[in-house]
């Protein structure tokens, strides 16, 4: 194999697995080391620098960083990347002077941001400090989008969403509320902005068109029974209640059932376990509410007599499961199940009545937007999608990400520069040795098992709609769970010429991912190792080859546990560990014309590519 | 040395012997000799051999003098027997030890200046006694613990850190092993563990004294230009004489592995050696063809290594003093003391 490019930013990016697996990149080995120190402030403006929602995603994030968290590889569960943010968030104290302000001075720039959703806040967020004039039209009553119509208070309370909401919109934004757009065309012939985001969401939710179906009254569309529970116009559902489809809607439609006085709520899933697309933690604490989750039933008619729903006949299925696949079903029968109400809970799709199809705004097959997936631009000039408007429905974090890339877009385009000339990412290392066995971050492997989340009783949840089940963490839970943080973002640097070649760093390897062999194609390689490194998805560190016997040092990024005992072991400090800092730019990097620098202060001279990374002494 | 514990956790795909073990339950204590001595590799080398061959700790006697080199056995197989004992002594107590309890795995770790210096004597009287055991010496040509004098491995002409030149002449214990009629005399190298485990594993294997000289850099005191024992010097200078594998009891040596060059010896605690040469010349059974070539070898500068001399067959101590089979600590009260009558008749007998 040829040497691991490490001055490829993406290197050890890829290395720090949750940073990597989180889509607006967060730096969550840092923010924990914050929160480790009882720095609750620090980390949550950590946060909001790349996710701007600390407090409503440290409880509701889909957290794409935890299924990928090396701790989970090398013990059974990941570290609670996503609760240790609700703590930052719930005991940062007073952080109203250091967020950002938009100046009095405006640049003359307007640009009109289409619904209040995350995705459009996320733009406003950036753009404000930079002088544009922001107008958000949103027809609701209310801002938030499905944050606030369709994630139920239990999980988000409302205080929480309208305190971060409001960090954005009190730079003097311009918010239309009740204003719904109704013609694209009138928006961009006469509004007078200079740019247009669509930040409209994924509003229709998917029918079921089975006979009875529209019979009675009793079956609902989960996102718009959730916005009516959540807007107050709803508050009883019948005793027996059917949810048909097992997402993330799914779960929130049958706990907030059990709160308007269901007490006998079926989930009912067409496929066997495994197969679901909720999360697994969203169907634990659904089940702990005593939730039945019925599996291989796929709906087949609504029982309607005289305008009142009875129940619903289900097929039964069976499953041919090869290699964790379905490789054939079946029916074996039917199945009754008496109900008083059914949510249909099938997913969502984008819906763009209002746009017209002749203005330059093109739409694919699926009558989807064709949305360029690094601007976020339309094929129409000037005008940006984002959030689930842009690809279908996604999450929060998603959509923050989207509003980071389409404001960079946004103010390109105003200031007449190509979009597609975007800076790049860039990478710090900075040593993290503080002198013999010292380093930078406590590097002992703490063996505790993840902290369990403490919930409000069974008794006392259900007695309002809106009491959050999740209590947070407390501090000493939380300095426990932070030290299971393996710090992957310490990284290990090899030099090959100061290798001796003595196996000290192969034998102190609690882990066992160091070998020093012969060089060979990956393949071959991944198996002659001290333990064969059969995880394709993470990398093999290799080295230039050593100097006294031409063989290579190779790591299995896999499961180091970034304890630093191979660079505490090595007589010649050919390992080293360094701290690595990605270096994303936001648009107030691009409209400085500013590479980020991170906590080095300074880049040097020559480093803006991607291929330098900056590098310092101690 | 290392601040931190080794942490206990371990890859969880990590191999496990005949025992259920992996290689982890076979470490013993954070070594605290230098990063990156030879010696703690010479540890990884003994744990990745102890556990192929599915040795059970518990059956496992470690022994040792004093040196830095004395302290390997602190640093592998913790839940093993282990005795520390006296500068240049280890082989007296190993002849206790295996005196009272011969079903024990013996392993003796010493230095050159415990074994060819200060221990000289005893060691080259274990080897006459036959004694059974597995005896490494980590070779560094120097006195490591005592901060780096010259050993009586040290060549001729070798120079110390501070630039001091070695006059006197060196005792390579692999020709006084073979010298002095033991069995099973190999020399291996730290920085090679390709070949040093299957050389540990036949050693293990072999009934009677097996003497391992296993060259082994001091990276303070002796890894310097002028060293004849450090990582590069050793490196260049090696010469391997043949490969050694070491066959595993149930496995059949296919014919491929047998044509030409190879050598087979069957070794008394189950399985064999397959050497492969790589010097035509060499003959490992041949005990003055042995002495002859590696003194050659010797007078061009290079280090023979590899399996350089194999006997198997030979009576160990306990064939020769007749003791019994059963440890002592395993017969019945009244067998192991037969009382005074018993003492009373002996003495009588003496008279
Ligand atoms: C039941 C449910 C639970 C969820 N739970 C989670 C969760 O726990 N974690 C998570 O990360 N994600 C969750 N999601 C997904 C998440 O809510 C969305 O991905 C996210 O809100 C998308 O943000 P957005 O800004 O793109 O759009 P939205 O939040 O949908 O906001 C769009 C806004 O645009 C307004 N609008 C639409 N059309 C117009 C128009 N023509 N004119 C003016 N205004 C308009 C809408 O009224 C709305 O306020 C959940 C989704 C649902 C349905
Ligand atoms: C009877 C006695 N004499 C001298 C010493 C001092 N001493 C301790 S270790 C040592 C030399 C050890 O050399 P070696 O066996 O080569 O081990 P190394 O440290 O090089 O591994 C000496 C002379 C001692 N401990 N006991
Ligand atoms: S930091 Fe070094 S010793 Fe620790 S697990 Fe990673 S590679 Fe192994
Ligand atoms: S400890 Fe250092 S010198 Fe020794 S093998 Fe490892 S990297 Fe090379
Ligand atoms: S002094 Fe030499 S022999 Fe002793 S521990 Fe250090 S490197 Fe090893
Ligand atoms: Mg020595």
């Amino acid at each position: 194999m040829q040497p691991t490019d490490i001055r490829n930013p993406d290197y050890f990016h890829r290395v720090v697995d949750c940073q990597w697996g989180c889509p607006a990149h967060t730096d969550i080995p840092e923010y924990i080391r914050l929160i480790a120190q009882g720095r609750y402030a620090d980390a949550y403006m950590l946060n909001r620098k790349s996710n701007v929602f600390p407090a409503i995603l440290g409880r509701v994030c889909d957290r794409p960083c935890e299924p990928v968290c090396r701790r989970g590889r090398v013990e059974e569960k990941p570290v609670a990347i996503c609760r240790l943010k609700r703590v930052a968030a719930d005991l940062r104290g007073d952080i109203d002077h250091r967020l950002p302000t938009a100046p009095s001075e405006k640049n003359g720039k307007r640009v009109a941001l289409i619904g209040a959703g995350c995705a459009s806040l996320t733009v406003a967020n950036d753009l404000a400090p930079l002088g544009y004039e922001l107008v958000i039209y949103e027809s609701l009553d209310k801002p938030g989008g499905l944050m606030r119509t369709n994630i139920p208070a239990f999980r988000l309370p409302v205080e929480v969403l309208d305190e971060e909401m409001d960090q954005i919109l009190r730079m003097d934004i311009d918010l239309r509320l009740g204003h719904e757009i109704k013609s694209m065309r009138d928006l961009l012939e006469n509004g007078g902005y200079d740019a247009v985001f669509v930040g409209t969401g994924a509003p229709k939710g998917k029918e079921l068109n089975l006979p009875g179906r529209h019979d009675t009254k009793s079956i609902h569309i989960g996102i718009e029974w959730l916005e009516s529970v959540a807007f107050g116009h709803l508050d009883s559902i019948g005793e027996r209640v059917l949810i048909i489809g097992v997402g993330n809607t799914a779960m929130d439609c049958c706990r907030t059932s059990l709160r308007l006085g269901a007490n006998d709520v079926k989930v009912m899933a067409r496929k066997p376990r495994g197969f679901f697309k909720a999360s697994d933690w969203e169907l634990e604490d659904a089940e702990e509410e005593k939730v039945e989750i019925v599996v291989n039933h796929s709906p087949k008619e609504f029982v309607v007599e005289d305008g009142k729903l009875k129940g619903m006949v289900f097929d039964l299925m069976e499953y041919d499961i090869v290699d964790g696949r379905i490789a054939d079903s079946r029916i074996t029968g039917q199945e009754f199940f008496p109900c008083d109400d059914v949510i249909l809970a099938i997913g969502q799709e984008t819906a763009f009545p209002w746009v017209e199809r002749d203005i330059g705004i093109d739409f694919d097959r699926w009558d989807v937007p064709v949305v360029d997936r690094v601007t976020y631009e339309s094929t129409r000039e000037g005008v940006f999608f984002g959030g689930d408007a842009a690809f279908g429905p996604e999450n929060i974090i998603w959509a923050v990400e989207h509003g980071h890339q389409a404001a960079i877009s946004i103010h390109k385009y105003c200031h007449g520069e190509p979009i597609t000339e975007r800076m790049p990412p860039g990478m710090n290392l900075l040593a993290a040795k503080m002198g013999i066995h010292e380093w930078s971050y406590s590097n002992d492997y703490e063996t505790a098992p993840r902290r369990a989340m403490q919930h409000m009783s069974l008794e006392k949840r259900f007695r309002k709609l809106d009491i959050e089940v999740e209590l947070g963490f407390t501090p000493e839970q939380a300095a426990r769970e932070a030290q299971r943080c393996l710090n992957c973002d310490i990284q290990t640097v090899f030099e090959a010429p100061l290798c001796i070649e003595c196996d000290a760093c192969v034998d102190i390897c609690p882990v066992h991912c160091l070998t020093i062999a012969p060089n060979g194609e990956e393949e071959d390689l991944r198996e002659r190792l001290t333990v064969p490194a059969r995880n394709l998805d993470q990398p093999l560190y290799v080295s230039a080859e050593l100097p006294q016997t031409a063989r290579v040092m190779v790591k299995d990024e896999d499961l180091c546990v970034h304890c630093g005992l191979c660079a505490e072991r090595c007589p010649t400090a050919a390992w080293d560990m360094q701290k690595s800092e990605l270096l994303t730019p936001y648009v107030h990097h691009e409209a400085a014309d500013q590479p980020p620098q991170g906590s080095l202060g300074k880049r040097k001279a020559g480093a803006e590519t991607k291929e330098a990374p900056v590098r310092t002494a101690a | 040395m290392s601040y931190i514990a080794r942490p206990k956790v371990s890859h969880p795909a990590l191999a496990r012997n005949e025992l259920g073990l992996t290689m982890r339950d076979y470490e013993g204590g954070m070594s605290t000799l230098c990063a990156g001595c030879g010696h703690d590799s010479i540890t990884g080398a003994l744990i990745q051999a102890v556990f192929e061959l599915s040795i059970p700790p518990h059956r496992m006697g470690k022994l040792s003098g004093i040196g830095c080199s004395s302290k390997t056995p602190a640093y592998f197989a913790a839940s093993s027997h282990g005795f520390n004992s006296v500068h240049g002594r280890m082989p007296s107590v190993s002849t206790g030890a295996a005196a009272v309890n011969g079903r024990l795995q013996y392993i003796g770790i010493s230095g050159d200046g415990d074994s060819l210096s200060i221990g000289v004597g005893q060691f080259v009287h274990a080897m006459r006694r036959n004694l059974n055991m597995l005896y490494l010496i980590e070779d560094n040509g120097v006195y490591g613990l005592t901060k780096g004098q010259f050993s009586a491995s040290a060549d001729t002409g070798s120079t110390a850190k501070r630039g001091e030149v070695n006059e006197q002449q060196a005792i390579d214990p692999c020709l006084l092993a073979i010298a002095s009629g033991c069995g099973f005399v190999a020399r291996g190298f730290s920085g090679d563990r390709t070949q040093l485990v299957p050389l540990l594993k036949a050693g293990l294997s072999h009934r009677g004294f097996a003497m391992i000289d296993v060259i082994s850099p001091c990276v303070t005191f002796n890894d310097h230009e002028g060293s004849t024992k450090s990582y590069r010097f050793t490196r260049e200078n090696a010469y391997p004489i043949g490969h050694t594998d070491f066959i595993p009891p149930e496995v059949e040596i296919k014919a491929e592995l047998g044509v030409g060059e190879a050598q087979q010896v069957q070794l008394h605690g189950g399985g064999s050696i397959l050497l492969r040469k790589l010097d035509h010349e060499y003959d490992a059974s041949d005990r003055s063809a042995a002495l002859a070539y590696l003194s050659r070898r010797q007078g061009n500068g290079e280090v023979a290594t590899g399996l350089l001399f194999v006997e198997e067959g030979g009576a160990d101590m306990h064939e020769l003093a007749r003791l019994g089979e059963t440890p002592l600590a395993d017969l019945p009260y009244e067998r192991l003391c037969p009382g005074s009558g018993a003492l009373a008749d002996l003495q009588d007998r003496l008279r």
